[in-house]
């Protein structure tokens, strides 16, 4: 009984200790976007809780930084590349895990090799190849978006991770469809679809969670403001207030609230546990 | 029609390969070429190069530093991200209280982007900064995290770790979830004692996992770029320069395309060596081998 005791308080201490590192970094930068003009952020010793908290360096990062676009333009490129991933990526698994056809296994390990080939190796000729389809900001807004989602729009792993739910579903189940009279696409999106929809759900989680985080890629193409993402966005400030912490803090806090808020909601996908891994570029 | 139904699988096929033939295919090819050519002098008209642009890398101290970086880099996080993770993972893994939120709080780091996260650090680590204050509290000197050459890639790694663990803790609680229970009972009948028992009974079993997390924790670490792009532009001295920033500054800072794309063909030798590892032996059965 006492031996339970310490062994449960072993793991509840050492728990509470990582959590706390955990939050630690964010509670800081959260307590200097806090801090007032009137208030020393290099203040020794350090006080984690402003002495008078105001909303002030919010207001402020808010009116000198588009920070409510950045937020918009992630969502829609995040947006647009989940649903491209999940059609592109479904189409691809059907036949790979329920139809035999000539080179079927050369489409397999095509498929394979995008896995191991890191995007940072290629980046300059897909850099290349988006100026010469002229995909770019400068050229329009659609431009600037379909530069940044089309070469997301389908990861190997998506592909992968679909198959394998395809090829749990049972035969039979295709074959009655067939006698039925539907042809392979009504038997794609009106049977096989609905029954992958727990896998399509954590493709969709782990893909808007890739590209809303994605930050060297928009990084190299954008050069419009209006199309900033909110890390490339965030990353600017730092140059635009240098001498400012507290609206570097303040404009990161504010940054971070939306993903927390989707990442909350959908907690179960993230902590089932089933899943994880699965997806990872 | 027998016809049409044989070309079904590739039109399912078909939007899948556009992308990965234009964003993928494509590229990958051209790095390879571009690598034999010199930019250096005229990037309107490039020369071919043969193995020129390969021997001055080897021959240059810079590259041979950003590669010994890297590697740096990668033994200061990955022992940390295998071990550390797989600790936190047996201790949830068990009926322990508040299981949901110590995870969710644990994973948070994983969602945010890495680009706040290292804004966030960069705070810690001013020369006034927290992590200052605490070493003083406990009687050392302050040290300039990222303005020192010695400590510049520790401090760099801490966010890569912070980043890290909660998703490679996701990982192994998953892996945990499958070892027999019936193991646990009859290593307690024996009598053996916790720790003793994880070692004899869940080690073996998570073997798999912890090489997974170690292939694919070193990928990641290969191809580190961000942390260092934000807090310290590669510096002080080239201290934190890996192979990415590299890659980056030759391509898009210097335009010189032939080198960059010649460091950008090592890296992706060195990355496919691990991914090969990693997709042939330890993850035959995700992709169905």
């Amino acid at each position: 009984m006492i031996k339970n005791f310490f062994r449960g308080s072993f793991a509840h201490l050492t728990l509470i200790i990582v959590c706390v590192l955990s939050l630690l970094p964010f509670l800081w930068l959260f307590s200097t976007a806090l801090k007032g003009a009137g208030e020393n952020i290099f203040q020794y010793p350090p006080q984690l809780l402003p002495s008078d908290p105001t909303l002030s360096n919010f207001k402020e990062v808010l009116r000198l930084v588009p920070i409510i676009g950045y937020v918009i333009n992630s969502f829609i490129v995040a947006a647009f590349t989940v649903v491209l991933n999940l059609l592109f990526s479904a189409m691809a698994a059907y036949p790979l895990a329920r139809m035999e056809f000539f080179g079927k296994k050369t489409v397999f390990f095509a498929v394979l090799s995008t896995i191991m080939v890191p995007f940072q190796a290629i980046m300059l000729p897909i850099y290349i190849i988006t100026l010469k389809l002229n995909l770019i900001d400068s050229a329009g807004l659609v431009q600037g978006y379909l530069g940044l989602i089309l070469p997301f729009a389908v990861n190997a792993f998506g592909i992968f991770l679909l198959r394998q739910a395809f090829l749990a579903i049972p035969k039979e189940l295709e074959e009655s469809a067939v006698i039925d009279g539907c042809n392979s696409w009504q038997i794609f999106t009106k049977i096989l679809l609905p029954m992958i929809k727990p896998s399509l759900a954590v493709l969709a989680i782990f893909t808007f969670i890739g590209s809303w985080g994605e930050f060297l890629w928009p990084s190299i193409v954008l050069t419009n403001e209006k199309l900033f993402t909110l890390p490339v966005g965030i990353n600017n400030l730092q140059g635009a207030f240098s001498a400012n912490y507290r609206l570097i803090a303040a404009g990161s806090i504010i940054s971070i609230v939306p993903i927390v808020v989707f990442f909350l909601s959908l907690q179960k996908y993230f902590i089932s546990g089933q899943n994880e891994g699965a997806v990872k570029g | 029609m027998s016809f049409l139904l044989k070309l079904t699988p590739y039109f399912f096929l078909i939007p899948a390969f556009v992308i990965l033939g234009i964003f993928f295919f494509v590229p990958f090819f051209q790095t390879i070429y571009l690598s034999f050519f010199d930019y250096s002098k005229d990037i309107y008209n490039p020369q071919f190069a043969a193995w020129a642009n390969y021997v001055y890398l080897l021959k240059n101290p810079l590259f041979i530093k950003t590669i010994l970086n890297t590697f740096y880099f990668l033994v200061l996080c990955v022992p940390f991200l295998v071990i550390f993770p797989l600790f936190l993972a047996i201790l949830l893994n068990t009926k322990i209280r508040f299981k949901t939120f110590y995870k969710l709080i644990i994973y948070l780091p994983v969602v945010v982007s890495i680009v706040v996260v290292a804004i966030a650090f960069k705070w810690l680590y001013a020369p006034e900064g927290l992590l200052n204050y605490f070493l003083e509290l406990i009687h050392f000197h302050p040290i300039g995290w990222l303005s020192d050459p010695r400590f510049a890639m520790f401090s760099v790694a801490l966010v890569t770790i912070f980043k890290g663990v909660g998703y490679y803790m996701m990982i192994y609680l998953a892996a945990l979830m499958s070892v027999p229970k019936d193991l646990y009972e009859a290593a307690e009948i024996d009598g053996t004692d916790s720790w003793a028992k994880h070692i004899n009974v869940t080690l073996p079993h998570i073997m798999p996992t912890l090489a997974l997390v170690t292939t694919i924790s070193s990928i990641s670490a290969l191809k580190v770029f961000v942390e260092i792009y934000v807090m310290t532009h590669g510096g002080p001295l080239d201290s934190t320069k890996t192979i990415v920033y590299y890659i980056y500054e030759r391509a898009f800072e210097n335009l010189d395309l032939g080198i960059a794309s010649a460091a950008a063909v090592v890296l992706l030798l060195v990355v496919m060596i691990f991914s090969m590892v990693n997709i042939f032996v330890f993850e035959r059965k995700k992709y169905g081998l």
